[in-house]
């Protein structure tokens, strides 16, 4: 695989990422109100190029079996976003990140899409099923969702990307295989209910979240841009805290817990080249890479099953 | 040469768990602004007020996020209430400014345990606890409020109240928190401190206590049932340095006390049953 060039993919990006606070299965509703939040940015200067939503952002999170009332397809979903931006703004060009309940055939999953609208027309470019479906505690995933099956990076306008969605994250596999892929940018839809009440300066879950993403951006010099859902669904508060976290592993903004916000930055793609000059793990990765794999003492099928 | 050596410090592990009053009382504000003004789209709040802690808390809270012209505490004294339950009420609805109303529950009461002579006072008790919701809920339907729960996570995990009565309130704030961050937060919030100071009890009698029921104070309590819902085996428990006596009594007391944390059991007979298979969140 070629490494993008910055000659092929836009070197600035114009990032707005929407936490959104959804009425619990009211989807109509939640997506009249996103056309508003589409409207309000198509006329804001400069208008995104990039918007992000969080995992579950147009039904909310627990739904447990009414899962099945509201899950959707990809194209109908991907259509219903499009709609909601071309109608707000016109024919003008966007690319939309956001997590959804995928019908797949009668296969229910926790997904999110990543679509280009141009012209008022929608083309997916990827649909990322979650692959880890936290089924403990308070998480009840794995009793209504099949999980993904293969984590892929997918190619856009501002290069390279992965979906990794929530919990995906959590297990450093998975963004150091989209790095080592050729991810640059790794967009994280999230639905985090807050809890741990013993730290200095917030909730523990979102202290541990923000070790995460700015461990994992270090790491691999990626952008992380982790959308998170935000509202109380049924006493359990989900903690927003979205932020943009650049290559070098600092928050370039970030959101506070509860409410509905946007945030915007300005993305440097040429920040990625400067983070993994000066700090070249993602390179030590790929060298050292085979070695690791041919471990025979790693418990890894000798073909996909 | 001898080293210094650096232990990793163990005495937490004994001690009742701390919180963050500032983030916790944030939280449970929002939390209840959520639960009231957006989900349900109601305004106000009844608030059973009794004197002790957690009731000033609730009312400290939702003076907090709905204002306090919008809380309406209820006190509601039996003949055998103690005296300064009610005035230790009154430093809240004072400090605060919120609205009230005292309503007997005396004549109530005995209205029903004229006929139930030898009642014991933990038969009493319930009934005192029922007849206290029957008012306070009514009174919700009067203001057209939302009834707030006052129930902390120590009682319920002990299963020290009563069953559909302390415990039905549709919302409350302080149910995941253990009495010592009651104690905390009441702190943080400005409760009056001969609220915080006085030994908590049910007043359901004369001189009762709480930790005299339990037989056990909360600080260790709490300590215990933190240590156990994180899984923790008697044995490790005492090897931690905990009394065998103390451990084995919160244990009994919260593994014997599940069902009053759960709604009825029902007979499940088709693959519809509710809450068994047909599943939808609270708030859908």
């Amino acid at each position: 695989m070629e490494p993008p060039s910055l000659n092929s993919s836009a070197s600035r990006v114009q990032l707005a990422i929407v936490q959104s606070k959804p009425r619990k299965g009211n989807y109509a509703e939640n997506l009249a109100e996103l056309r508003a939040i589409f409207a309000q940015l198509g006329s804001s200067d400069p208008p995104p190029d990039l918007v992000i939503l969080p995992e579950g952002a147009l039904t909310g999170y627990f739904l447990e079996g009414a899962v099945y009332e509201l899950a959707l397809d990809a194209q109908r979903f991907a259509r219903d976003l499009s709609d909601a931006w071309s109608g707000a703004n016109g024919g003008t060009r966007v690319d939309i990140a956001c997590g959804f309940y995928e019908n797949f055939g009668g296969t229910y999953h926790n997904s999110a899409v990543y679509l280009e609208v141009d012209g008022g027309k929608p083309t997916i470019r990827h649909v990322h099923r979650k692959m880890f479906l936290p089924t403990y505690g308070v998480f009840d995933e794995e009793r209504f969702l099949s999980r993904g099956r293969r984590l892929q990076v997918f190619d856009t306008r501002f290069g390279l990307m992965a979906l990794l969605i929530c919990e995906d994250v959590w297990h450093a596999i998975m963004p150091t295989i989209a790095a080592v892929k050729g991810a640059r940018m790794l967009i994280v839809p999230s639905a985090a209910p807050g809890r741990g009440i013993e730290e200095d300066d917030e909730l523990g879950s979102i202290a541990r979240w923000r070790e995460i993403l700015h461990a994992t951006a270090a790491e691999h010099g990626v952008y992380v841009l982790y959308a998170g859902l935000a509202g109380f669904e049924g006493g359990k508060g989900m903690t927003g805290s979205s932020r943009v976290v650049n290559p070098h592993g600092r928050t370039l903004v970030e959101a506070p817990a509860l409410g509905a916000h946007i945030l915007r930055a300005t993305l440097d793609m040429r920040e990625i080249d400067l983070a993994r000059a000066t700090l070249p793990l993602l390179g030590d990765l790929n060298a050292v890479l085979p070695d690791l794999l041919l471990d025979d003492e790693l418990p890894l099928p000798k073909v996909r099953q | 040469m001898t080293l210094p050596v650096i232990e990793a410090q163990t005495g937490r592990f004994t001690a009742p768990p701390h919180i963050n009053a500032k983030i916790t009382a944030e939280w449970l504000v929002a939390f209840l602004q959520d639960e009231i003004l957006i989900r349900r789209a109601i305004h106000c709040a009844v608030v059973g007020l009794s004197g002790g802690v957690d009731s000033a808390v609730t009312a400290f809270l939702c003076a907090r996020a709905l204002g306090p012209e919008s809380v309406y505490a209820i006190r509601m004294p039996y003949q055998t209430s103690s005296p300064s339950s009610l005035t230790d009420a009154q430093l809240v609805i004072d400090a605060l400014g919120i609205q009230a109303r005292t309503i007997e529950i005396t004549d109530a009461v005995n209205g029903y345990l004229q006929f139930e002579p030898d009642a014991d006072a933990r038969r009493r008790g319930n009934v005192m606890a029922r007849v206290r919701m029957v008012v306070l809920f009514d009174q919700s339907a009067k203001y057209n409020a939302l009834p707030v729960g006052t129930g902390n996570k120590t009682e319920r995990l002990l299963g020290y109240f009563t069953w559909h009565a302390d415990d039905t309130p549709p919302v409350n704030p302080i149910g995941d928190l253990y009495k010592t961050q009651v104690w905390e937060l009441a702190r943080y919030l400005g409760v009056p401190k001969e609220l915080i100071e006085k030994a908590p009890s049910a007043d359901l009698e004369a001189n009762q206590t709480d930790e005299a029921d339990l037989g056990i104070t909360y600080a260790k309590a709490d300590s215990l049932l933190a240590r156990m819902l994180e899984g923790y085996s008697n044995e490790q428990l005492v090897e931690h340095g905990f009394e065998r006596r103390d451990v084995e009594l919160v244990r009994r007391r919260l593994d014997g006390t599940h069902w009053k944390r759960h709604l009825p059991t029902t007979a499940m007979l088709t693959n519809t049953a509710i809450n068994e298979f047909y599943l939808r969140p609270v708030d859908f």
